[in-house]
């Protein structure tokens, strides 16, 4: 009954086809088929966010979708926004403000704060809190996140001005 | 966890949909945007054999104008109602809830239509649909059929849809002239369930209510539309009435006990949130003490 199912679909632009068996979650297909180990796996229900990738250009959960679920999507994950420079600037600022410790939380905190800054150029310290708010940080107590996402921020306002 | 073994159907029509939802049964789940039922299965509190993936039913999204009805498509994503116009005029209050639900990566995937049928007593979207008085659309093997939405919750996690039905939309009567809304939840943090939260619609002229909808959730095993709504409408509000309404309204209150909070610290909360909401409605501040005057 649960046979594999044949998927299609681009992560960070290269097309991949594969046969997964249906409960294969997206961050396992990400993680063990791909060995694209940066999108990391906290809770599998969809609560600390450390799984947060990019499908067609919006965050998702990927713990709580099914690798068949992509068929056709375009999935972007920490390494594809980091290999690009895309968020060059945001990791050396959370690099200079030691947003980060263990490192668990921060390829999904970084792909939750760059969705921020390109909805929202130029948030608030209450809305970076409000957007994060669904991403787990057990080590630094989310100011120096805070710090780092409101610094790329005012930067990336002054390049533009 | 892990999600238990399952096999997996995507649907290419409703019409497919139903046809494997026919052969399935109760061995069958509907995977939508699979933000509570993903979850569910991960912890192992559900395992279906199979799964039917409608997500791909393009003539399931959308939102449109028919008539003096906001037709909601299913499949409409929490974001969807957050960024259309169309919901921002004439449902602001289904805007207004969706912004408590959960993140915005659970926005991008959860949809309306998945809420619903998930019946989850704690939602905001159950709660909005019984106080804008909707109605839900569901196909089966023998045509359509509506249902109003107070009759559609019927306990934790149980609707009145049968296995053989889809939810394929939700109609929301467009309000008219004097209209307006009312939302807040209790939860330890925004974007948490809610421990009480209350879901409004009225329509007040003069000073006075001419319809109040009053939609609770998390106080019970489903959405509940207050009774005690009614004493308050063509009437001059007084706090000695709120109060006798307030009363009313615990009474009628089933809440569960559970690690966030007790049935009583819900009643309480209940009837702040009842005070609140009339208040604000009513422009009356006054009101939400209950001091008189």
């Amino acid at each position: 009954m649960s046979a594999p199912v044949s998927v299609s679909l681009l992560v960070n632009g290269e097309p991949i086809d594969a046969f997964v068996l249906p409960r294969l979650n997206l961050a396992d297909f990400l993680r063990e088929n791909l060995k694209l180990t940066g999108t990391h796996v906290g809770c599998e229900h969809g609560v600390c966010g450390a799984c947060t990738v990019r499908i067609d250009g919006e965050i998702v959960r990927s713990c709580l979708m099914l690798a068949v679920q992509a068929q056709g999507a375009s999935v972007e994950t920490i390494e594809g926004v980091s290999d690009s420079g895309e968020i060059a600037d945001l990791q050396a600022a959370f690099r200079e403000r030691n947003a980060l410790q263990c490192g668990y939380c921060t390829p999904g905190m970084l792909m939750t704060a760059q969705d921020l800054l390109k909805h929202t150029p130029e948030p608030d310290r209450q809305a970076i809190r409000e957007h994060l708010s669904g991403n787990y940080c057990r080590c630094t107590g989310y100011q120096a996140i805070v710090d780092a996402v409101e610094a790329t921020a005012k930067t990336r306002a002054e390049r533009r001005a | 966890m892990k999600a238990a073994a399952f096999a997996y159907a995507r649907a290419t029509s409703v019409v497919n949909a139903l046809e494997l939802l026919a052969v399935h049964g109760d061995k069958a789940k509907v995977l939508s945007g699979g933000q509570s039922l993903m979850p569910a299965m991960n912890l192992r509190l559900l395992s279906p054999e199979i799964l039917v993936d409608i997500g791909g039913l393009a003539e399931l999204r959308g939102i449109a104008m028919r008539g003096d009805v906001l037709v909601v498509g299913a499949l409409t994503r929490h974001v969807d109602l957050l960024r259309s116009p169309e919901i921002a005029l004439h449902a602001p209050l289904l805007r207004h809830a969706v912004s408590h639900v959960a993140h915005p990566a659970i926005r991008n995937r959860g949809t309306i239509g998945g809420s619903l049928a998930h019946a989850d007593p704690a939602s905001e979207l159950p709660a909005c649909v019984v106080a804008l008085d909707a109605t839900i659309v569901a196909r089966g093997p023998t045509g359509e059929r509506r249902i109003a939405a107070t009759e559609l919750f019927k306990g934790i996690y149980e609707t009145a849809l049968a296995r053989d039905e889809l939810l394929v939309a939700v109609e929301v009567p467009v309000p008219g002239q004097g209209s307006t809304f009312f939302f807040q939840e209790y939860a330890r943090r925004h974007g948490d369930y809610a421990i009480v939260g209350l879901a409004a619609r009225a329509v007040v002229a003069d000073g006075k209510f001419t319809d109040l909808r009053l939609g609770f959730f998390a106080v019970g095993d489903r959405p509940l539309l207050a009774a005690a709504a009614g004493k308050l409408i063509d009437v001059s509000v007084t706090p000695a009435l709120l109060a006798e309404v307030t009363t009313a309204l615990t009474r009628e209150l089933d809440p569960q006990e559970d690690q966030q909070a007790s049935p009583t610290m819900r009643r309480h909360l209940a009837a702040i949130l009842l005070r609140r909401c009339v208040a604000a409605l009513l422009a009356r501040p006054e009101l939400e003490t209950g001091a008189t005057a």
